[in-house]
């Protein structure tokens, strides 16, 4: 095994040990990882989100250390021996066989006067953030952001997250000059303005003044001007970190970076350099696609393949303040003789050009703002001849360039470097849905912008992305919803005569049985409906695997007083039921018999109780922490919140499971980043987050709204659980629904909270009929002799136990005996 | 109506009235011996399969939902989900596995279960 050292544990460095890893290098390369950072790789082209609630957790790009991969985190390089193949670091010395410079860049903060006072601050690592937001904390309440491009929008908008008023000083005419024309950079400014953050453009920073206490007071402009302020955050620029390769000798570029040839070598065949602080035949790429295309590109070297990096594209896509920006290709027009189709709306807040060669029949690159969602279509076909007219492909109801526009080696996906070639070929060997194709391509994996295309694949490849529910019906679950909506269906008999074949099954029955009680049929074992139910469904409670069932009376929010907790005891006691916490703040009560169950309801129904949904694709629990009514740093009253919103939405229907939670305050500690959704408190009202689970895939829940009122806050939930019933899929729980949702989050986001869809009214009038004829399932069997039938062990001998039940007792309980394990393959195993 | 007897049954076991059995719908019954049967009403007819699910050992197949796969009457464990034809008991996952059948008759009052001859 040879010697790898990987100097620098950012995005790139991370991807580089990744890509060897995929390539099967664990077999060739011992790979040391050392990073100044005092945590591993994190998402830095995300940073910002650490302002809306992103955690740097939730940032981190996970561990790579593992078998031949050592990380050593905060540990600095700080010189090279390149004849003894050692490089010195804070933490001790590392001989090498290669060396990786993945040292990134640094930002660049221009030597002004008082540019080092306190309260001056840069924006790139996550300790960066932290001192921005404690200078926040510390009562600061203006904030100037020297530099108006992609990273001082950001910084700008972290300073207004942070509750700061923000202005943005940038020496160009307009906002990002490096991506965007004069005519995209007014609008934007436009925008950025109505979001209440000051522009000022062909503004120079001359000095930072020190106020009395001698930290920064204010920002001196060359026209004599000045800006009060609390802080001053600089973001003109970033340079490379090439310090190293300099004192070693190393070739580095007249404006900096490290020299490297297309196999990413350096002018020293041992050492290489990707990512930013490398420079490639000229230029210094500072955008994450680059630099991972690098990484791939050393990984194959590394392991003798002949790949190359000829340059890469410097397209983005990015939203800043709300705002799409994107600009691909030639988008400053510099090719000679080249033309400029524009719109420029300023009504609708839309500007968008395209650059076309001087016949107008190729496109060359182009410039979006206020709305980007052209930028997956028109990005790949850069160097193709454009499909019609050009005002067509960004007019506002301009229609998606069709997959068939473009050729082969079109980049689909910038950020991985996929092509249309890549993923036709990937969809040819069995990629036929749009996760197995990020599975296998990695398309659509970083910034998602590609994923519209994708879909657009898989259909022009014939990839009928059947929605079919089962062999019974070919309509997906919305599908079929719509038709019983529209139809007044009220059975599923009707339903499967009408729209569907034979007699049904254990697919189709419960998806149609949460439909009908979804819009409200009356009693979910009414008649035929309870043939329909799934397992815990059918009896309202959860079988276990002996066949008998746990009964979890619902305590909502987990809050409970020691007489009713003592009532659970007694029934437990006097039912001979095993008893267990749940993961939901409630108890759970095994080794129910079937016949034992209206008994035990009953008891509990007469102390007040209902048994509660713990089964089910229905709402399972709200669960909360103490909030203000105990904890010292609760900002709201979570406890009382959670219990109104279980007693809300319980018994609530739904393609799945739904859980949700509330938190008091920011330290989360009820978890509500979990669920499907959850709110967390703020000082000025909740957060709400949604599409959150545990799990086989765990997922936190992203911000769908910020600091709602109580009334705001559940009309929101009111309409975001009415649209998921409505059009996910069966068995889809709201993660995979909005993942798969065309626009994701955004469009979600607009439908619920902006109402772009005018449906706002209709989804709150629904789950106000639920909410007014919700009624207590079990005290419902308990009134009915109908029902109360279904509960018997034998229908010809209903007072015999089922005999092949027993238990034996387990640390003090209850448990079944002598079924075994089941041993043979399931059908769910099988899918 | 009689269903699958492959020899005519010599004992009858009363299952339940009639109207108990609704259509789709299931019952455990105790046979003779100890032995248990999962009683289905379907639009096809009716049947009677052991009521232990093979995959688990648990007493339950006569809580599983009823329905037919390419038209051949089915009910589903509603432990793992394992799918059995009503009429010759096969596991439509294993063919290997087979649960037990009983013939079934109703006269319009009670339903009965033949419990001698077959299987």
């Amino acid at each position: 095994m040879e010697e790898l050292v990987v100097i620098g544990n950012g995005m790139v460095g991370h991807r580089l040990v990744e890509a060897l890893r995929d390539r099967g290098g664990d077999g060739r390369w011992r790979v040391t990882v050392v990073g100044e950072e005092p945590r591993s790789a994190y998402d830095r082209v995300a940073l910002s989100s650490y302002f809306d609630g992103a955690t740097a957790q939730d940032l981190s790009l996970g561990d790579l250390a593992g078998p031949g991969v050592r990380v050593r985190v905060g540990e600095r390089a700080t010189s090279l021996d390149r004849g003894a193949r050692t490089v010195t670091t804070t933490g001790g010395t590392l001989s090498y066989d290669r060396l990786v410079l993945a040292t990134g860049s640094a930002p660049f903060v221009p030597p002004v006067p008082g540019h080092d006072l306190p309260g001056c601050h840069v924006y790139r690592t996550i300790e960066d953030l932290d001192a921005i937001t404690a200078a926040a904390r510390a009562g600061a309440r203006t904030g100037v952001v020297v530099g108006g491009g992609l990273l001082g929008l950001e910084a700008a908008n972290a300073l207004r997250l942070l509750g700061l008023r923000a202005h943005v000083v940038e020496l160009a005419p307009h906002l990002m000059p490096a991506q965007v024309d004069e005519g995209g950079g007014a609008l934007l400014a436009g925008l950025v303005r109505d979001l209440g953050v000051q522009v000022h453009t062909g503004a120079a920073s001359t000095a930072v003044e020190a106020g009395p206490d001698g930290r920064a007071a204010r920002l001196r402009l060359a026209d004599g001007t000045h800006l009060d302020t609390d802080l001053v955050v600089f973001s003109v620029g970033i340079r490379p970190r090439d310090e190293l390769a300099r004192a070693a000798g190393i070739a580095v570029g007249e404006r900096g970076g490290v020299v490297v040839d297309d196999t990413c070598t350096t002018s020293d065949p041992r050492i290489h350099a990707v990512g930013e602080v490398a420079c490639h035949r000229g230029t210094v790429y500072g955008l994450i696609a680059p630099g991972n295309a690098m990484a791939e590109v050393l990984a194959d070297r590394l392991l003798g393949g002949r790949a190359t990096f000829t340059g890469a594209d410097t397209s983005t896509k990015l939203k800043l303040l709300g705002v799409d920006v994107a600009s691909f290709g030639d988008a400053h027009g510099r090719t000679p003789r080249c033309l400029d189709v524009v719109v420029n709306d300023a009504a609708t807040g839309r500007y968008a050009k395209l650059v076309l060669s001087d016949d107008a029949s190729t496109l060359l690159g182009g410039v979006l703002v206020g709305d980007a969602a052209a930028y997956a279509s028109l990005r790949p076909l850069v160097g193709s001849p454009i499909p019609g007219h050009p005002l067509a492909l960004i007019a506002p109801q301009g229609e998606p360039v069709g997959a068939d526009a473009l050729p082969d080696t079109a980049q689909v996906c910038s950020c991985n470097a996929v092509t249309k070639g890549d993923l036709v070929r990937a969809i040819g060997e069995g990629c036929h849905d749009v996760p197995a194709l990020k599975a296998c391509t990695r398309a659509g994996t970083s910034c998602g912008s590609c994923v519209p295309v994708l879909k657009r694949l898989l259909d022009k490849e014939g990839i009928a992305q059947s929605k079919a529910l089962c062999e019974h019906f070919t309509h997906s679950r919305a599908e079929l919803l719509e038709i019983v909506r529209a139809t007044g269906t009220t059975t599923f008999s009707a339903l499967i005569d009408a729209h569907g074949t034979g007699t049904g099954c254990d697919l189709c029955k419960p998806a149609v049985a949460s439909i009908l009680a979804s819009l409200g049929n009356g009693h979910i074992l009414e008649g035929e409906q309870a043939t329909l139910q799934d397992t815990n469904d059918r009896h309202l409670a959860n079988m276990q695997r002996n066949g008998t069932y746990s009964v979890v009376p619902r305590i909502p929010g987990g809050e409970i007083t020691p007489d009713r907790l003592i009532v659970i005891g007694e029934v437990a006691r006097d039912f001979g039921l095993y008893t267990k916490i749940t993961g939901g703040q409630r108890i759970d009560l095994f080794g129910a018999r079937l016949e034992q169950l209206p008994a035990i309801w009953t008891r509990l129904v007469e102390a007040g109780f209902e048994s509660g949904h713990a089964y089910g694709k229905s709402l399972r629990t709200v669960k909360s922490c103490v909030g203000t009514t105990w904890c010292r740093y609760g900002v709201q009253d979570s406890v009382g919140l959670a219990i109104r919103l279980e007693e809300r939405y319980r018994g609530l229907r739904s393609p799945h499971k739904l859980k949700s939670a509330v938190s008091g305050c920011a330290r989360e500690c009820a978890e509500a980043r979990s669920k499907d959704f959850g709110i967390i408190a703020t000082d000025h009202g909740w957060n709400l987050y949604v599409g959150g689970n545990g799990g086989f895939t765990p997922r936190h829940a992203d911000l769908l709204a910020s600091d709602l009122d109580e009334a705001a806050l559940i009309r929101c939930i009111d309409r975001f659980l009415m649209f998921y019933i409505r059009t996910a899929d069966r068995l889809q729980r709201t993660a995979a629904w909005i993942e798969a949702m065309d626009g994701g989050l955004d469009h979600l986001r607009e439908v619920v909270v902006e109402d772009s869809l005018g449906i706002a009214a209709d989804l709150e009038a629904a789950m106000d009929r639920h909410v007014a004829t919700y009624t207590d399932e079990w005290a419902a069997v308990l009134a009915d002799p109908d029902k109360l039938a279904r509960f018997q062990s034998f229908a010809n001998a209903p007072d015999t136990p089922d005999p092949t039940i027993a238990f034996t007792t387990t640390r003090d309980q209850p448990v079944p005996v002598g079924l075994g394990m089941p041993s043979l393959r399931t059908r769910e195993d099988a899918r | 109506m009689t269903a699958y007897a492959t020899e005519a049954p010599t004992a009858w076991t009363a299952a339940c009235p009639s109207a108990r059995l609704r259509p789709d719908d299931g019952v455990a019954v105790l046979l003779p011996g100890g032995r248990q049967a999962a009683l289905f009403r379907t639009r096809t007819g009716l049947y009677a399969v052991d009521n232990i699910d093979p995959f688990t050992g648990a007493a339950v197949l006569s809580r599983g939902i009823v329905g037919d796969r390419a038209g051949e009457p089915t009910v589903a464990s509603p432990l793992l989900k394992n799918v059995f034809s009503l009429r010759t008991g096969l596991s439509l996952d294993d063919p290997a596995v087979r649960l037990d059948t009983w013939p079934v008759h109703d006269d319009g009052t009670t339903v009965r279960i033949g419990t001698e001859g077959t299987p």
